[in-house]
Order: structure tokens, then C-alpha cells, then sequence
């Protein structure tokens, strides 16, 4: 076979394929950060991908490329599946923000839906969840649960939603634990389980009996069972297989209902550019099963700090609360606004280092 | 800043185990290159042992037997570089570069269904007698069994360069590959044995991150530490217990540099981070490298 007919023959199945798909079911794309066997934040997006197949059937087809690194390659990706006819993109982490408006203004007539990020453009929305409320509930519970008081937390990048968590844990913590100490290590990085391991000795070695996390491998928590008496929170998802203990709860992030909203207004024709922020009363935010090693009285508060939150009754940012360097933030009984929020940059009085610039 | 929270024992422990990976395939590379062979796939033949002993321990529910798949495995991956480059002649520099960009797409494809899995438990070895001393106890014989393989292999290294009548050979060859040939020696199976060797050490170093230190496999989990072994070999100047000090050195560093950090450190993150690798450059600088092998990276063929 020659050269000529090999190439013939692509073509003709080429525009074969192109027919076969012409009309039909509508294309969404998803781009992850890590790996969909992640265990936490990916995976979760991943189940929010299933859901959209499972509810629309043969009507969407859905693709999907995983473990893209923010930068320019990103930008490749995404140009890539708009190229091959998605209609609908979603850009799962924050680093795809910038990426994400390039491609958009070059594919007007594709729609994109970026997480967590706060900039929008005419066929880019945004969307994230109040994962601080479910911060909020883990400080909640490991204040109580710390006896050496020092508490760990491995963050990822010092961007807004990160440092909101910090703050929303350590104010909770501290309202039932006025002790205790955050020890804060950045391990600049969403997924690489050696070094989240290697983050969560340091911290045990430092004395930290309760480990909080916001990067997406499990390795964190295989380092608390090791080292055997330290209190550990699923992230992103359950985790539950190292339940009941050193995992005591969890944050679930619940994309599902989301993403088969967002496609069917794609469907529709109805999508348009939105901002959508929910928690746990709009159910985007989960808290998980809270076990048995925690004390009955601490998950019944934990339990009533999670339904004030979901009703609105109580919001994660009451004041009194004044900002690292003593100066004035919230008033007695004053709620943050989202705005502050979405770009919170600075750390709560009590809370000890700098903010890596 | 509380620099009383670091607590020094624990700091040396937990060098002993981040300085592992890198020593075990380390010694493996110093052996290759005593032999005169540059093999530069070390990263690659560290991710496919990593992958390799994942998918053994996984499916045998043994780490042991994890041990030996990641060997096998890295000594296989480097056979592919001891033929291509000791009967086809090819330029070992270049084949072994292309040997890490392989190594790395192979572990990907292999371990795809892998992620996210749990690697069966390798318990530590409290020694009875020798743990319970206070303060050496906890720092030197509180480790699971893998820390002191690598002790052992680099001992063994030692002494097989040093006393043996096959060390020797193996150096001949290393020095002048013509000379050891004139005397009868055969280069290409001795330096094919040496690359395998090589392998199957950057195999256990990989496997030691994806069953002991993670213990998980994730791609690209090696992150660059096959190249702070190749380093390594030649800051030790091609000796082997030089190799131990380069990489308690390398391993101190970053483990010291996680410590600062939740010890509330004012030092900018990105500086901790890049701190291990301008130690060894600076290293590399200062300490003026020892002589390498005559032959290092020469192809060698009987009829010349």
C-alpha cells in the first residue's frame, strides 16, 4: 500500500467520522489537575463527569484529559478540545485561570466554566464552593481533638481560597481551643505524594497530633496512620478508607448536580456567564460521616455548626475578628462579604508566619 | 520562629530515610560507571522500578517480592541500554537520555490502573537491644529493613572494588577497556553485568519512594532523583563511601528545609526549595572532582 492510499484512507474515515457525529450529542469536556485516581479533588470532578454521562446518556459525550499542568500546556489542551467540536469546557483548578480566558476569547462559541477562579468573560463563567464553611466544621472538630494543641496544615499555593481555609479553620479551632497553634507548611504543589508525605512528618515530628490538608493525594493520611496517634480529614473527597481513624471527617466537594445543570442550559441554549459560590446548604459542600474515635458530645456540636451554616444562620467570618496585624476587620457580630473573601490575602489575628508572596 | 520545635533526633531519622532512594541508585550507578559505561537513564530505570514494585507488591500483597519485580525491572530497562549501546556501538549519552524520557512514558502506561491504590504495610524494624539506645537507638536502628540494604549494598560495593580479584577487573575495564582486552578480560560481558547491577539498584531506589516513603504510585513520582544520583557519583568522585556523605547531605537538606518551614522560618519558600539542589551544585564547585574512570563513555569494539 502506498503512502497515497494510506493517506486516502484516513481522510475518507476522517469526514466519515466527522458525518457520523455531525448533529448530535453535545460535547463536554473536563480538564483535571491530577490524575483521575487521585483520591481527592480530582476524582471528585471525575464523578461529576460520570454523573452528566449517566443522566443525559447517548444525548452528551464527554471527554476528558487528566493530569495537565497549569501553564501553557493547559492552554494547548483546552485549545485542542474546543478544536474537536466540544461545546462545553470545564477547567477544573485555578492555575487554568488565565489559560481558560486566552482560549475563550479565540472559541466564542464554546462555553467554559472554570473552578475557583474569580475572572469571567461572555462564554466563561466561574464557579466554586465554600469549602471554608467545611474548613470551619474540621477546625471545629480538631481543636477539640488536639492534645498537643499544634495543629498542622499542609497547604498547597497561598492563593485566596487556600488562605480563607486556614483562617476559617484556625477561628473555629481557636473558639473551642483558645491554645492552640497552626504550624503552616506550603508544599507548592496540588498532588505529589512523596513530598505531601514528607510535609506530614515534618509536622508530626513538630508535634502537630492533627493534620489538615489541602492538597489532593491521600499520601498524608498514610503518613498519620503510620505514625499512629494523629487526626487526619479527608480532603476533596471521602477518603474514607482510612477511616475511622486517623480520619475522622471530611470535606466532599459534590460537583455533580452542577455540572448536569450546566449542561443541560447548554442543551437548552439557555447557558449564560454565571458566578456561582454555594456550600453546604446548596449541597456542593459535603462534610463527611464523622466517626466514632471523635467524642459524642464534639460531633454533636460539630454536627449543629454544620446545619447553622447550611441554613445561613450562621455565617464562617463573624466578627469580632481583627487581621493578623491587630488592625480591625469584622465588628461584633459583622460577616465578611464575598468579595473580601474571593481575594483574601492576608491571615486572622493568632495566626503565626508570613503569607509567601 | 521556634527553632526548638526541630527535633534533632528526629531530623536524623528522617534524613536516614530521605537519602535512601538516592543512595541505592547511586551505588548502582558508580558501579556502571567504574566499568567505563555513562549511563545516564537513571531517572527512568528509578520511575519503572518504582512502577514495577507497585504493581508486584500490589498483586502479591508482599513488599519484599516488590523489592525484587523492581529490580528485575530496572535491570530489564537497562538491558535495553547495555544492548543498544555495548553491541550497537550507540552513543551512550544520548541513548541514555532517551532511556529516562522512555522509562518515564513505560511507568505511566504500566501503572495507569495503579493510582490511587494503597501499597501493602512494610512495617520499621525496631532492632531489640540496639533501638532501645537512647538517642543513637532512634536515629540509626528504628528503620524499616530497606535503610539498611542500602548500607549493605554500599559496603559490599566497597569491598568488591577494593579486595576482590573481580573489582579489579571490573576497574581495569573502567580505566583502559584496550588494556583489559589485551589480558584476555571480556569488556562487553563485564560491562553489560555492570549496567544489569546498575539497573536493578536505580529499581530498589524506585521502588523505595512508590512502597516505603509515599507509599503510593503516582506518575513522575521520582521527581528528578535520578539525576541528584548521577550527581551524587560524581561528587563522591567515583567512590563509594564518599557516595553516603553526598547523599545524607542531599537527603538533610530537604528534609531540614520542610522543618524551617513549620518551625514559622522567615526565609522565602522558593529558596528552602531550591536549597538541596544549589548545595550539591556548590558541592560539585568546591570540591574539586576526583579522577573519573579512563574509559568513562567510550564504546569499546574488539576489532579496533
Amino acid at each position: 500500500m502506498t503512502m497515497k492510499t494510506i493517506l486516502a484512507g484516513a481522510t475518507l474515515a476522517a469526514s466519515l467520522s466527522t458525518t457520523a457525529f455531525a448533529d448530535d450529542p453535545t460535547k463536554v469536556g473536563f480538564i483535571y489537575v491530577g490524575p483521575v485516581g487521585d483520591g481527592g479533588w480530582t476524582y471528585e470532578h471525575n464523578q461529576g463527569r460520570l454523573a452528566v454521562e449517566e443522566e443525559f446518556g447517548d444525548a452528551v459525550e464527554t471527554v476528558f484529559v487528566e493530569s495537565v499542568p497549569e501553564g501553557a500546556d493547559a492552554e494547548r489542551v483546552m485549545q485542542q478540545m474546543a478544536l474537536g467540536g466540544a461545546d462545553l469546557i470545564f477547567t477544573t483548578s485555578f492555575g487554568y485561570m488565565d489559560p481558560t480566558i486566552n482560549v475563550a476569547e479565540k472559541f466564542p462559541d464554546v462555553m467554559f466554566e472554570h473552578a475557583t477562579g474569580y475572572k469571567q468573560a461572555d462564554n466563561v463563567s466561574v464557579y466554586s464552593a465554600r469549602f471554608y464553611e467545611g474548613r470551619a466544621v474540621q477546625g471545629h472538630i480538631a481543636g477539640q481533638m488536639t492534645e498537643s494543641n499544634v495543629i498542622g496544615y499542609i497547604g498547597s499555593f497561598p492563593i485566596p481560597e487556600v488562605i480563607r481555609g486556614i483562617n476559617s479553620a484556625y477561628i473555629h479551632a481557636k473558639a473551642v481551643n483558645p491554645d492552640v497553634e497552626f504550624k503552616i507548611v506550603w508544599a507548592y504543589t496540588w498532588f505529589d505524594p512523596a513530598k505531601e508525605a514528607e510535609a506530614a512528618s515534618v509536622l508530626i515530628e513538630q508535634g502537630a497530633d492533627v493534620i489538615l490538608q489541602h492538597t489532593d493525594s491521600t499520601a498524608p493520611q498514610a503518613a498519620a496512620q503510620a505514625a499512629g496517634n494523629v487526626v487526619t480529614f479527608g480532603q476533596a473527597s471521602d477518603m474514607a478508607e482510612f477511616g475511622p481513624f486517623p480520619r475522622v471527617s471530611s470535606i466532599i466537594d459534590d460537583w455533580a448536580p452542577y455540572y448536569i445543570a450546566r449542561t443541560q442550559a447548554v442543551m437548552d441554549g439557555t447557558w449564560e456567564s454565571t458566578n456561582t459560590w454555594d456550600g453546604i446548604g446548596a449541597g456542593m459542600v459535603g462534610i463527611g460521616e464523622i466517626s466514632d474515635a471523635v467524642p459524642a458530645d464534639v460531633k454533636a456540636s460539630a454536627e449543629a455548626l454544620r446545619d447553622s451554616l447550611a441554613s445561613g444562620e450562621y455565617h464562617a467570618f463573624t466578627g469580632p475578628l481583627n487581621k493578623q496585624d491587630g488592625s480591625a476587620w469584622l465588628a461584633d457580630g459583622e460577616t465578611a462579604d464575598d468579595g473580601t473573601l474571593a481575594g483574601m490575602s492576608f491571615y486572622v489575628e493568632g495566626l503565626t508566619g508570613d503569607i509567601p508572596q | 520562629m521556634d527553632l526548638s520545635a526541630i527535633n534533632p533526633v528526629l531530623l536524623l531519622a528522617s534524613l536516614m530515610v530521605a537519602a535512601t532512594p538516592i543512595i541505592l541508585a547511586a551505588v548502582g550507578e558508580l558501579i556502571v560507571e567504574r566499568a567505563g559505561v555513562l549511563n545516564l537513564g537513571v531517572e527512568g530505570m528509578m520511575i519503572t522500578g518504582a512502577v514495577c514494585g507497585f504493581i508486584v507488591a500490589v498483586n502479591t500483597g508482599s513488599p519484599l517480592l516488590g523489592f525484587i519485580g523492581a529490580a528485575i525491572g530496572g535491570a530489564m530497562l537497562s538491558l535495553l541500554f547495555g544492548f543498544l549501546t555495548q553491541f550497537l556501538l550507540a552513543n551512550q549519552v544520548a541513548t541514555g537520555l532517551a532511556l529516562t524520557l522512555f522509562g518515564l512514558g513505560l511507568s505511566a502506561l504500566m501503572g495507569q490502573n495503579y493510582i490511587g491504590i494503597k501499597a501493602p504495610e512494610f512495617p520499621d524494624w525496631h532492632i531489640p537491644l540496639l533501638g532501645d539506645i537512647p538517642v543513637i537507638g532512634p536515629i540509626v536502628f528504628q528503620h524499616d529493613p530497606m535503610v539498611y540494604v542500602g548500607l549493605a549494598i554500599v559496603v559490599a560495593v566497597w569491598a568488591f572494588l577494593k579486595y576482590s580479584r573481580a573489582g579489579l577487573i571490573l576497574r581495569a575495564v573502567g580505566e583502559n577497556h584496550e588494556a583489559a582486552h589485551a589480558l584476555g578480560y571480556h569488556v562487553v560481558r563485564v560491562r553489560m553485568l555492570a549496567i544489569m547491577f546498575g539497573g536493578a539498584c536505580a529499581g530498589l531506589g524506585g521502588a523505595y519512594l512508590s512502597l516505603v516513603r509515599v507509599p503510593q504510585w503516582t506518575e513522575g513520582m521520582t521527581a528528578g532523583a535520578g539525576w541528584i544520583a548521577l550527581a551524587i557519583v560524581v561528587f563522591a568522585s567515583w567512590k563509594p563511601m564518599r557516595l553516603l556523605l553526598g547523599a545524607y547531605l542531599f537527603g538533610g537538606v530537604t528534609v531540614l528545609q520542610l522543618n524551617l518551614q513549620a518551625a514559622g522560618m522567615a526565609i522565602p519558600v522558593e529558596y528552602l526549595s531550591m536549597s538541596p539542589y544549589l548545595a550539591t551544585i556548590a558541592v560539585l564547585v568546591i570540591m574539586r572532582a576526583g579522577r573519573a574512570p579512563g574509559s568513562l563513555g567510550q564504546s569499546f569494539h574488539a576489532s579496533r
